[in-house]
């Protein structure tokens, strides 16, 4: 393979929470451009691994760099440069509610350029007119559907023109209709301006989709990574298991042990 | 039953643990208050306006009540014990002294909390339960700068002056009732009014208020941004936004009040 350049590299990651080791010495590569699948099930740890590399948490120990500076090194005010040339879209799309969906997405530009107002409304019509919502200037989040909720987020982190986007469960709660048209955005995104992608999901189809890589994260460990059709051949019980949606397998739902019958009676 | 020494020590450990929090977050108001502008980092002036109105010009209403009604009170009670000595007369001055010094800034400030200080825990406590306190982060928006360092101001412009409203119009209240009911006239009641009133009783009162306004705002700032636990948690940090807030204005002005008055005698 060759010598790609990593926008992203996070080495021995270890987080826990109250005791419970959440992520346990995660190591992974996202390379300039690409659109990097982090699937898992529900608790596996993926959305905490991408809260470490936005910088909202601190781990434990490892490190995380972003074109090459280590970021839980840095102090704020040069994470903030950072931070400016990435967008990060929520699970729970995460608009600013006391504000139009014009101010969600000029709140960006007005603090950290010096844009002219117009031009700064231009810019707003032209990133709602990317996610499919012109003429939406003027609504309240409260007003919008949970789906163009996560398309205003869209825009608002695509806002400052940034080189890395993050998505946390871009597709969750979506209709099937409105989770492609999210899909068709992140590829568009990644392939027209060159974007690299973090998106974490657990919905096969969107991983399959959009993925140029693929990692799965169980129990706090990559334990797969590859290209889709790497992923999709793997020899992996764990892997098959997750992508197949099968209840029977080495993942387990039900709880392991037979203290089950003391548990009830205590 | 729980073991008394164990509520001690998690209370004393909470505490600590506030008290550390609130102390990061004042440095944190400091540094962008002080130091903010060199870097060219000022508070927007939009939502230190947004939240002057809010906090102060939105305020005067139930100042008004609280103030004219105490103010009318204050002058009905000391009518009743100064007529036995034959001093009416003096309601204007007992009731103008009481008002600036105690009552103007501890009411005002007391509903200020009530109204002020639950809203921005609960505004900033919902925000935080809903990611957009992180997705400021992620903007590279200083929370700190972008929404405690605007209404902290805020407050500490407002409510002193909503205070000097507070003791004009609670003057106003006693001078209703000495003139309508005491039979005093207009005139002598101002007179008195301003002979015994010092202006060291008004900016003391107004000192007191300022005190009062950054105790509000920052923990107002601080119970919201530490919010944790959905709709629940945000009820939680409001309840003890407002709670903690009435039990330091008090303690504050018990304070102030021995410095002020107390200490050179």
């Amino acid at each position: 393979m060759q010598e790609k350049e990593a926008v992203i590299e996070i080495k021995d990651l270890v987080k826990s929470f109250d005791g419970r080791r959440v992520l346990n010495k995660v190591n992974l590569k996202v390379y300039k451009g690409e659109t990097m699948v982090i699937m898992g099930g529900s608790g596996c740890g993926k959305s905490t691994l991408l809260r470490h590399i936005v910088g909202s948490h601190m781990p434990d120990s490892g490190q995380v760099f972003i074109k090459g500076k280590d970021i839980t090194q840095l102090p704020e005010s040069e994470f903030d440069k950072i931070r400016k040339r990435f967008g990060m879209v929520f699970q729970s799309s995460a608009l600013f509610d006391s504000m139009s969906v014009e101010n969600n997405i000029t709140l960006p530009l007005r603090e950290h350029t010096k844009l002219d107002e117009n031009i700064m409304k231009i810019m707003v019509k032209m990133k709602l007119e990317l996610v499919g919502l012109r003429g939406f200037e003027r609504l309240m989040p409260s007003q919008l559907s949970g789906g163009m909720r996560k398309r205003v987020g869209l825009a608002r982190a695509i806002a400052l023109d940034p080189e890395m986007v993050f998505y946390d469960e871009p597709t969750a709660g979506l209709d099937p209709i409105v989770a492609g048209v999210v899909n068709k955005l992140i590829l568009d995104l990644s392939k027209k301006l060159q974007i690299t992608s973090v998106v974490v999901t657990h919905d096969m189809q969107s991983v399959f989709s959009i993925a140029d890589r693929i990692a799965m994260l169980y129990e706090g460990e990559v334990i797969a990574e590859g290209m889709p059709d790497e992923i999709r051949n793997s020899t992996d019980a764990r892997v098959q298991q997750f992508i197949k949606g099968s209840p029977e397998g080495p993942i387990r739902f039900f709880q392991e042990g037979d203290d089950y019958l003391k548990q009830l009676t205590e | 039953m729980a073991n008394p020494v164990a509520i001690i020590g998690r209370f004393g450990i909470e505490t600590k643990r506030h008290i550390v929090g609130i102390t990061i977050l004042l440095a944190q108001v400091f540094y962008w208050l002080i130091i903010g502008p060199f870097k060219g980092k000022i508070v927007s002036r939009r939502s230190l306006f947004e939240q002057m109105v809010f906090s102060g010009v939105r305020s005067t209403l139930i100042v008004f009540f609280v103030s004219l009604f105490t103010g009318i009170v204050l002058a009905m009670q000391s009518a009743y014990q100064l007529e036995k000595l034959g001093a009416t007369m003096y309601v204007a001055s007992l009731v103008a002294v009481s008002i600036a010094r105690e009552l103007g800034p501890v009411l005002t400030a007391l509903v200020v909390a009530g109204r002020v200080g639950a809203a921005i825990t609960a505004e900033l406590g919902s925000m935080n339960v809903t990611d957009q306190i992180e997705a400021l982060r992620t903007l590279a928006l200083n929370p700190v700068r972008y929404l405690a360092v605007p209404r902290i101001i805020a407050l500490l412009i407002m409510l002193p002056c909503l205070t000097i409203f507070s003791d004009l119009v609670g003057m106003f209240g006693g001078w209703l009732i000495g003139v309508f009911n005491l039979g005093l006239s207009s005139g002598m009641y101002i007179d008195k009014t301003i002979e015994f009133l010092e202006l060291r009783d008004i900016y003391t009162g107004l000192f007191k208020s300022f005190v009062f306004a950054g105790i509000i705002s920052t923990i107002g700032c601080y119970m919201g941004l530490s919010t944790k636990g959905g709709a629940e948690g945000v009820g939680n940090s409001t309840t003890v936004s407002v709670v903690a807030s009435f039990i330091l204005i008090i303690l504050a002005d018990c304070v102030l009040t021995g410095i002020f008055y107390f200490s050179n005698m």
